[in-house]
């Protein structure tokens, strides 16, 4: 490019900023829940001042919409924009609401619809998030767990066999393809939003926990017009964790920890169960990530949370009747998946030789959850599922699908025919994953791609059949599942099971910042070959998919569900179930 | 000691003496015997219970406070190309927690601050350092890092 060509390019960029118009948070189409709380803020470039701006919610001052007080920033941050906010709002009455803000002869508007909700109809929801949960993790954890013969499976999985079912679009606000921050954060919200973003919008704001906020379900359950509602977030991440996180957090950044265990304690669900346990512990304590003094562990205990380490620990809290808050951390990092907590005993079960699986945990929830007169929202998560996709792990991620059924059957038990809990699972984003045959070690030829058996040669696999939990004895069979992804790093495969632990597919390459090589560890076996990466060189793992998800339902409400919807209308189901419109001010 | 200088920082016997001499410096004087004889410690060896509730370092960590030691580990990516500090890992971090918003340093970290700023050129190799073996919460006034366990007036070299 030439100079010259490039100061005209500069001088277009220039007008162009100028001419940029202003920005409306809640987003045009948005739907927002009567009476649940949310900030308005208007983004005005060139830093206007207060007397040369207007805003209007259906041609009225939007303090007499949605509440006041308004406060107006000039040069917000230091930047060259103004911003108008009303923080806390909320709009009562449901319709459609047009914003218009305008400023120095150029005007922007949106269009919002707020919706009411009829009579509650059910007493409680259960909201299953298999992370990074996709159609082929489904067929492939069918296949090992129920297997098949002659073409048809030999039962069904509690998570296909539902009623109500649904394609979920996952898109955030500034991509196709989303993290599960902001997946997550358009189930307990209802707002899309950006990658790495919690109930809140992404605007401009430097500090992260500054941004436009919008009211979770978690938020909204506990002051339910009909009385407080128990609410539990249970999980095998960190309870920090994006899934978990979005049941109470605001943030831009979803990686503030110590901050998201902060939003925990504001919430306060009375069951929170998962990993993660060093963002709860002062930064005296060794094995802290603190960086203040607060023990959140003791706090939780003061407030009358019993505090279970153990799957023993959180099992006898939950059996006693007494028990109605239960904080249970059982790792300082992620609780070990299926596969190693159960089998391989890798990972770090000879650290944390107690965990409890989902299952478990599940059941625990229901107990103590079940314990609420108002009623409970759960929100419970089989997270690695996601994290063994990007470590490109395929039985880790199968085993923790099987994991997930485990829990949903636990909570189909649980709901019975009292026909009052609408039950959920969905995944919150795709990844680029697919069942393309066999590899069959009997196969002749010494290469791996000999070894893939395609159409009628990939037959179906050998595992043994499973014990009662639904997972085969052994993944290291003579005829297995070939599970294979769509992007990724440099990496060397050898169509086997990741037996010594959760595979590590690239590494940094030595002395080069953030770019990114084969394991070399992986690459010496019999079979193994080199995958030259799809992905930019400074990917270490797999990524998401933009593709769709599955959503399964049953009870009071799934019926709602129908074709292709987005992901915001699951928080709508939900809310339309609970009756949370209007929800009672504190 | 198998180390290949980098930077003309030899982690060698005379520079552990150097370092034990600068703690003598400091407060107390190290027997002779002690600062000349870097002690080996590894990953494995550093913490003799992990807990939900917090780590307990190991009796032989313990009984090397303040004394000169000698771990291998993999040079984390750095927050910046120079610096005085850098983390240790066990593992090559696939990850670099100070690059991606989402990603988290393991718990049995070893954090090293060096004798100078030096360009960490060695990032994602593994790297044998020697120095003071420092324990105790500590903030990096710079970046706010906060660390249990330190090596400190540290020179590396490859392993
Ligand atoms: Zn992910």
């Amino acid at each position: 490019m030439s100079r010259k060509l490039l100061s005209v390019c500069f001088l277009t960029l220039a007008a162009t900023s100028a001419l940029h118009a202003q920005t409306i948070y809640p987003l045009d189409r948005a739907e927002i829940l009567a009476g649940s709380r949310f900030d308005l803020k208007v983004e005005f470039p060139g830093s206007p001042r207060q007397e040369d701006v207007t805003v209007t919610v259906n041609g009225a001052a939007p303090a007499d919409v949605l509440g006041g007080p308004v406060a107006f920033v000039e040069k917000e941050d230091g930047s060259d924009r103004s911003a108008l906010w009303i923080r806390g709002g909320s709009i009562p009455r449901p319709g459609t609401y047009k914003v218009e803000a305008s400023a120095g002869g150029r005007s922007r508007t949106v269009s919002w619809e707020v919706f009411g909700t009829p009579e509650r109809r059910a007493k409680n929801v259960i909201l299953f998030i298999g992370d990074g949960l996709s159609v082929a993790h489904r067929t492939a954890a069918r296949i090992l767990s129920k297997g098949m013969k002659e073409g048809r499976y030999g039962g069904e999985l509690a998570i296909d066999d539902m009623p109500a079912m649904a394609l979920i679009s996952t898109s955030g606000t500034d991509s196709i393809v989303t993290d599960s921050a902001n997946a997550m954060s358009a189930y307990t919200t209802g707002h899309k939003t950006c990658v790495n973003a919690l109930g809140v919008y992404c605007a401009l704001n430097k500090n992260t926990l500054e941004h436009p906020k919008v009211e979770t379900i978690g938020e909204l359950a506990k002051r339910h017009p009909g009385g407080p509602m128990a609410v539990g977030v249970v999980t095998n991440t960190e309870i920090e964790d994006a899934t978990p996180a979005g049941i109470v957090s605001h943030t831009r950044r979803r990686s503030d920890y110590n901050d998201i265990v902060e939003m925990f304690w504001a919430v306060k669900p009375d069951v929170i169960m998962g990993g993660g346990s060093v963002n709860f512990l002062p930064k005296s304590t060794l094995g802290s990530k603190r960086v203040d003094d607060q023990n959140f562990v003791a706090k939780f205990g003061e407030a009358g949370y019993r505090f279970a380490p153990t799957a023993t620990a959180m099992k006898a809290a939950a059996a006693d009747p007494s028990t109605t808050k239960l904080l249970g951390l059982f790792n300082t990092g992620n609780v070990d998946g299926a596969l190693d907590l159960k089998f391989l005993k890798k990972g770090t079960v000879d650290k944390f030789p107690d965990q409890p699986d989902v299952a478990e945990e599940t059941r625990a929830a229901l107990d103590i959850l079940s314990r609420s007169p108002t009623g409970f929202v759960l929100m419970v998560e089989s997270g690695r599922i996601d994290k063994y996709s990007h470590s490109l792990d395929p039985e880790r991620a199968i085993y923790d699908t099987i994991m997930l059924d485990n829990a949903v059957k636990a909570a189909k038990d649980f709901a019975g025919d009292r026909n009052d809990t609408l039950i959920m699972v969905v995944g919150d984003h795709a990844h680029p994953v697919s069942v393309v045959g066999t590899y069959d070690d009997d196969r002749p030829g010494d290469k791996l791609r000999d070894k893939l058996g395609v159409y009628a040669e990939a037959g179906f696999p050998n595992y043994e059949a499973p014990g009662p939990e639904g997972y085969p004895p052994s993944v290291d069979v003579s005829r297995r599942i070939a599970f294979v992804f769509g992007a990724y790093p440099d990496f060397c495969d050898s169509g086997k099971p990741y037996l010594a632990g959760e595979n590590v597919p690239a590494v940094p390459v030595p002395g080069k910042r953030n770019v990114y090589a084969a394991n070399e560890r992986n690459c010496s076996g019999p079979m193994a070959v080199r995958r030259e990466g799809n992905l930019g060189f400074d990917v270490s793992q797999g990524v998401h998919a933009a593709d769709d998800v599955v959503l399964t339902a049953t009870g009071p409400g799934s019926e709602l569900f129908r074709g292709r919807m987005d992901n915001t209308r699951v928080f709508r189901i939900m809310a339309t179930a609970l009756g949370l419109a209007a929800a009672k001010k504190e | 000691m198998s180390s290949r200088p980098i930077f003309g920082r030899l982690p060698s016997r005379r520079g552990i003496l150097a370092a034990g001499v600068a703690l003598g410096s400091a407060g107390r004087l190290l027997p002779a015997r002690a600062a000349l004889a870097a002690e080996t410690v590894t990953f494995e060896g550093l913490y003799k219970s992990f807990g939900v509730l917090g780590l307990e370092f190991s009796d032989r960590i313990v009984a090397l406070k303040d004394r000169a030691v000698r771990i291998e580990g993999y040079m984390a990516p750095p927050l910046k190309p120079e610096s005085d500090f850098f983390v240790l890992t066990r593992e090559p971090l696939a990850i670099c927690p100070f690059c991606q918003s989402d990603a988290d340093w393991p718990l049995d970290i070893v954090v090293v601050y060096l004798r100078g700023v030096s360009p960490l050129v060695s990032a994602g190799s593994r790297v044998a350092v020697s120095g003071r073996l420092e324990l105790g919460s500590f903030t990096d006034g710079k970046t706010g890092f906060v660390s249990q366990l330190r090596v400190v007036d540290a020179a590396y070299g490859t392993a």
